[in-house]
């Protein structure tokens, strides 16, 4: 893919992602909003400028590899996915209908460019690392694997399983990115099940840890060639990520976790991305 | 009938003995040689579940994962994703056991085929107890889309069993036991995944058994045809896919059935058999098998008197059924 977009552009462009998110999951009538959006600047880094990838070739076995381990943010993923050209923008629309590609969790064997089915907690770093030690066994170099995982997940002993091997066998090629968005069904984590001092416990499982605002495009692009130049561990980028970012009435409430916005809260939604809060008027208006 | 080549004598005192994860610890290492995209992982018990073979030949396809059975199930999805086959080992009553939503999503809804070795199951874990006995993974394993059980008879069946694995596009589940048990198969007897075998034919009743039962199915059936009870035996080594054809064709001429598996009598073989059964011809059908019960500490042999799964036991129940 060319990467000539400029921060600007790919500020832009999450925006759009965004605007797809409310439409999808108004259409839908259900679904996570919080999660999804406060995702949307990295997944439009990831597809836009980081992410060796070929929209028109999802096999390309040249292919950096995304995991997507927390699935039900997965409209974040199917909006970047069409943006980027995987498929039909048209499609979005029908996330969650009956005959869909675009399941409520992702299901890899309904979708091109989507390497594996999730949406049960806990799974993704497991997979990477398996991917990564599969490279390491025919010396594929260059390739690398990112997984973006929920901060609630974190409470799944399958990651801690997954963090103690990575370790072990010091893959540099994964790259692990953590929402850390703070919220989770039940409410904050830290009320749920706290998970600071999170820095110092990947630290002290044998990672190298970065910590970025999830919601800066510099901060996640940098964050991202840093971690790719790291070859002596296994990376994870903390991301501090604002829940339902870009929708004022959304943000930080971990009530809008798993919900959808009906059609009122979706048109306040989309007046509010288009105007940029107010600042420039819609041409919708 | 296809030729078999069975052991000349299953009642000979001197039948060979030997535990059928011997058996997967050769064909994994056998195949391996062969075929460079096999790799193994092993939740830290390697050489009980005999996967330590493979380990030493190719240390560097070989990933030692600790006890974590849910990283070992994800982790070979992630090395299965890479086009590598991988073979997972622990207890079964671990993986599947513990791991059981991990096999689901991950391998078989995301349809990965991953090669999953559950060793020590059932009563033959003997000394170990119940908490190890597991009696119940077929059943985990048997209702996924997609999965393929895989319950061999003894070693030699076990080491055909890997090498159809590695060439089988699906997830599979094979099981395993921990104690040597009667060889009754040779190295020209078919197997196929898929495939039932019958072992003896006869024309009173059908005995379904899978896995290191079909022994004692095969005792029982030597004893009756003295007495005048003529058993027709299969050998079920793949629970799922069932190879109904086979089943239906003995049940229409016998028209009595009786399963045999060293597992529990729910969701089993005895549950595969009667579902289908029940759907195309229903006959009257009696599952041998751990009635709801777990086992307990004790020798492999005490166990299966306890809990009736011995020829003797068969026996009876055939003579109920025939008389």
């Amino acid at each position: 893919m060319t990467k000539s977009l400029s921060i600007a552009e790919l500020e832009q462009k999450a925006t759009e992602i965004r605007e797809s998110i409310i439409r999808m999951l108004e259409h839908a009538g259900s679904g996570h909003s919080a999660g999804s959006l406060g995702l949307a600047d990295i997944f439009t880094a990831l597809y836009f400028d980081i992410l060796k990838c070929e929209p028109k070739k999802p096999d390309w076995d040249g292919r950096d590899i995304l995991l997507l381990s927390n699935g039900h943010t997965v409209p974040v993923q199917y909006a970047a996915l069409a943006h980027a050209g995987y498929f039909p923008k048209g499609e979005l629309i029908t996330l969650r209908r009956f005959g869909s590609r675009l399941q409520g969790h992702p299901e890899r064997t309904k979708l091109p460019g989507l390497e594996t089915t999730s949406g049960p907690l806990g799974c993704g770093l497991s997979q990477a690392a398996g991917m990564a030690l599969a490279m390491r066994m025919d010396k594929i170099t260059h390739r690398w694997v990112y997984v973006v995982m929920g901060d609630g997940e974190l409470d799944e002993g399958n990651i801690w399983e997954a963090a103690m091997l990575a370790g072990k066998y010091k893959l540099s090629n994964v790259i692990g990115i953590i929402d850390r968005n703070n919220i989770q069904i039940d409410g904050p984590t830290e009320s749920v099940m706290p998970l600071e001092n999170l820095h110092e416990k990947w630290e002290a499982f044998g990672w190298h840890v970065l910590e970025i605002d999830g919601n800066n495009m510099q901060e996640i692009i940098d964050a991202c060639a840093l971690a790719r130049s790291i070859i002596e561990k296994p990376v994870v980028i903390i991301a501090h990520t604002i829940p339902g970012k870009g929708v004022d009435f959304m943000e930080y409430d971990f009530h809008w976790h798993g919900k959808a916005p009906n059609k009122e809260e979706a048109k306040k939604a989309l007046n509010e991305l288009r105007t940029l809060k107010g600042k420039i008027r819609s041409e919708h208006e | 009938m296809r030729e078999l080549h069975l052991v000349k004598d299953v009642l000979a005192k001197d039948i060979v003995l030997e535990a059928n994860r011997k058996g997967f610890g050769r064909g994994l290492l056998a195949i391996g040689k062969i075929n460079e995209n096999i790799v193994a992982a092993c939740a830290d018990l390697t050489e009980s579940t005999q996967i330590h073979l493979f380990a030493e030949a190719f240390p560097e396809r070989f990933i030692e994962v600790g006890v974590a059975e849910q990283n070992l199930a994800t982790l070979g999805s992630g090395l299965s994703a890479m086009g590598k086959i991988p073979f997972i080992s622990s207890y079964a009553a671990f993986s599947p056991g513990r791991n059981w939503e991990q096999i689901r999503t991950t391998i078989c809804l995301n349809d990965r085929p991953v090669k999953i070795v559950g060793a020590h199951a059932g009563l033959y874990t003997g000394a170990d107890g119940a908490t190890h006995q597991v009696l119940e993974d077929i059943a985990l394993m048997r209702a996924l889309p997609n999965m393929a059980v895989i319950v061999p008879g003894d070693s030699v069946e076990a080491e055909k069993a890997v090498a159809a694995m590695a060439n089988d596009h699906r997830p599979n589940y094979l099981r395993l036991t921990r104690e040597p048990t009667p060889v009754l198969t040779t190295s020209k007897t078919p197997f196929e995944i898929g495939k039932a075998y019958v072992y003896a034919e006869g024309k009173d009743l059908t005995v379904i058994s899978t896995g290191v039962m079909t022994y004692q199915a095969m005792v029982a059936a030597e004893h009756l045809f003295k007495e005048g009870i003529d058993l027709e035996v299969i050998h079920v080594p793949t629970i799922k896919p069932l190879d109904s054809l086979t089943i239906l064709h003995s049940v229409h001429k016998t028209k009595k059935v009786i399963t045999v598996e060293e597992h529990q009598i729910n969701g089993g073989l005895g549950g595969a058999v009667a579902e289908l059964l029940a759907e195309e011809f229903p006959v009257p059908v009696k599952r041998i098998g751990v009635r709801d019960k777990f086992g307990q500490s004790g020798k492999p042999d005490e166990l299966l008197e306890h809990y009736g799964l011995t020829s003797k036991h068969i026996m009876a129940q055939a003579r109920k059924m025939v008389k």
